[in-house]
């Protein structure tokens, strides 16, 4: 396990508005390396739009963000955020529906990304090794040929997840991995995700309460934009605040 | 499966069709020059210099299948790299004339004397020697392409605004060349060539030749799509056609990416045009109309988009059609089958001639296929 000690992840008074909509109002969030974080948060509380501004997708109004330490996220743009170590996975599964699950986890695997390299590239026993494990962790094994669209849509979202783990990023982020999954792929994806936190900060953001308790984790609750509470999931189940709004008056 | 990326592009169908391209070049050539026009095999020489045509075609829409079917660039402006190609071969042919013009001037062009411009406009210059224009006939497509791509992938034009604005671009590049001004010979464009290389353009003999060079081309260009499609580069070009930001999320930088592989496709389709002016004998400003290159794209989406194969069989047969169809009765109706067969591809055949097969033939082997999605899906 990574020592709990520095900061990955550092986000303070992020705002961002839509057209006079306040998507984030100064927001404000740290993760520690080594660190699985679930963000929860009702529909519109900004989660998506947090991770599009980690991820360069957007920028901000205001605000500072901070990738391990020195890494000014609001200056960069995606391909060099992914450079920096820093994976998405996006809330609708998003593979290469045309391209078999062997050649998504290939062109996700760490690599020179620059054209003249892929250009001339080979497929070497080391490249298919790492394929091998990937498939094994993400339990895609005898799905090795098969065409990612042909896929079931858990499948897919493991496939998703496989493919940030090919990146070997310093930082995960997890949009709604379990949405739509089964009980059984639920429970799979939790011990997934646990299996991956052992060398890899990990941010979850999530709605279902169930998946959250089981993953086990410290807690922020997003609300219109801004953090409302931080802590065990039974702390922030405990809050006013978080009752209010989840529940309404 | 750990094969050599030059040895990976050649399945078995790629064989097949790069060795009938050979027979091609070398048969058509033979049956025309070696046998007497009374013997049933002859090939006259009017059908070498029409099939040398559809041949530029062809390796104009392979060039449009690279950047359209693998990476989702949808080019309506194809034609302008083809015509700025034609003209750099032009240029080439009309300097080659010298006394022969009707005015008799050594260096001047007839429009120029008849314009009663003095002395040669200096982009003109350099044109007479043969290894000049051919590196013209490269770089002024390719590099339009590269400064135009670099403009518009940079800012993520994307979908159908790339394709409106690439239309915008020939449109433009069409009034400019209509000019007498501009010095290319105005709406009469440059003609009346005598000779490439030192043998006279209507000789049989020559015709023969550049057609056997143009079936060679797209034998080249042909090969050259297979290596870049079967290549990582390839398998990235079609993760960004049918998820763009996410391979941007995965670090690859998807505009240099498309960058890359459009300025390669505009030097493709401006050797086609190089190929295709000394066969038809004329190059004018009409090439660059928008239409022509909508066309193109026509042909691609009947043979087959994402084959690189139906390209060029939708370009052969589509131009096939249309010379039959326009030298006989029928010859006013030819644009409105044109449009109903866009229509009738979209809705009926989506997958395009090759497409269809190829899906019916993986289908009947129980093997699921890599298609080009029928619908994009973009990620957001």
């Amino acid at each position: 396990m990574v020592p709990h000690t520095a900061t990955l992840l550092y986000l303070d008074g992020i705002t961002v508005s839509f057209d006079g909509f306040w998507a984030l109002n100064n927001l404000s969030l740290t993760v520690e390396a080594g660190e699985m974080r679930a963000v929860i948060g009702p529909n519109g509380a900004g989660k998506t739009t947090m991770m599009d501004i980690i991820t360069g997708k957007t920028r901000p109004d205001g605000g500072e963000a901070f990738f391990d330490g020195t890494h000014d996220l609001t200056g960069l743009d995606e391909t060099q955020i992914a450079e920096l170590g820093i994976g998405r996975k996006f809330q609708k599964p998003t593979v290469f529906e045309s391209h078999s699950v062997e050649d998504n986890l290939l062109l996700a695997l760490k690599s020179d990304r620059r054209a003249r390299k892929t250009l001339l590239w080979r497929e070497t026993p080391e490249v298919s090794g790492r394929i091998d494990r990937l498939l094994e962790t993400i339990r895609l094994t005898p799905f090795r040929d098969r065409i990612a669209g042909g896929l079931s849509h858990g499948q897919k979202q493991w496939l998703e997840i496989g493919m940030l783990l090919a990146q070997e990023p310093k930082l995960l982020l997890v949009d709604e991995p379990v949405a739509g999954m089964t009980d059984a792929e639920t429970r799979q994806t939790v011990e997934l995700l646990k299996e991956i936190n052992r060398d890899r900060t990990v941010v979850v953001v999530e709605h279902d309460m169930a998946f959250v308790r089981e993953l086990g984790v410290r807690v922020t609750v997003l609300h219109e934009g801004a953090v409302i509470a931080e802590g065990s999931i039974d702390q922030v189940s405990a809050n006013e605040r978080v009752i209010e709004v989840y529940l309404g008056r | 499966m750990i094969a050599s990326p030059l040895i990976r592009a050649l399945d078995r169908v790629s064989v097949i069709f790069l060795g009938l391209l050979v027979i091609v070049a070398l048969g058509v050539p033979v049956l025309n020059l070696l046998l007497p026009p009374s013997s049933a095999w002859h090939v006259p020489t009017y059908l070498v210099s029409l099939f040398g045509k559809y041949v530029c075609y062809a390796l104009l829409a392979l060039s449009i299948d690279l950047i359209w079917g693998y990476c989702g660039i949808l080019s309506l402006g194809h034609g302008a790299f083809f015509a700025l190609g034609g003209y750099a071969m032009g240029m080439y042919m009309m300097r080659q004339i010298g006394t022969r013009g009707v005015y008799g001037h050594p260096v001047l062009p007839d429009f120029m004397v008849f314009l009663n411009w003095k002395e040669l406009p200096f982009y003109w210059y350099g044109f007479q020697h043969f290894g000049f224009a051919m590196l013209m006939v490269v770089l002024v497509p390719g590099v339009l392409a590269f400064v135009f791509g670099w403009f518009a992938f940079r800012s993520r034009v994307t979908g159908v605004y790339f394709s409106i604005i690439t239309q915008a671009l020939t449109f433009a590049l069409m009034l400019g060349f209509f000019r007498n001004n501009f010095g290319f010979g105005g709406n009469n464009g440059l003609t009346d060539f005598k000779d490439i290389l030192g043998f006279n353009v209507q000789a049989q003999g020559t015709r023969a030749a550049l057609f056997a060079i143009s079936v060679a081309a797209l034998a080249a260009g042909f090969y050259l799509c297979r290596a870049i499609v079967t290549s990582k580069f390839g398998k990235v070009l079609i993760a960004i056609r049918d998820a763009e930001s996410r391979t941007r999320f995965l670090g690859y930088r998807v505009e240099a990416y498309k960058l890359l592989v459009f300025t390669l496709s505009a030097a493709m389709a401006g050797i086609a045009g190089a190929l295709y002016v000394p066969q038809v004998g004329i190059i004018n400003p009409s090439e660059f109309t928008p239409g022509n290159s909508i066309e193109a794209v026509i042909w691609v989406a009947v043979g087959g988009r994402g084959t690189l194969l139906g390209a060029v069989i939708g370009a052969i047969l589509v131009n096939f059609a249309k010379t039959t169809f326009t030298t006989g009765a029928l010859a006013p109706y030819w644009l409105f089958l044109l449009g109903g067969l866009f229509i009738g591809v979209t809705l009926l055949l989506p997958r395009g001639i090759v497409g269809t097969i190829r899906h019916w033939w993986h289908g009947r082997r129980g093997r699921t296929t890599g298609d080009v999605p029928l619908m994009a899906t973009p990620a957001e």
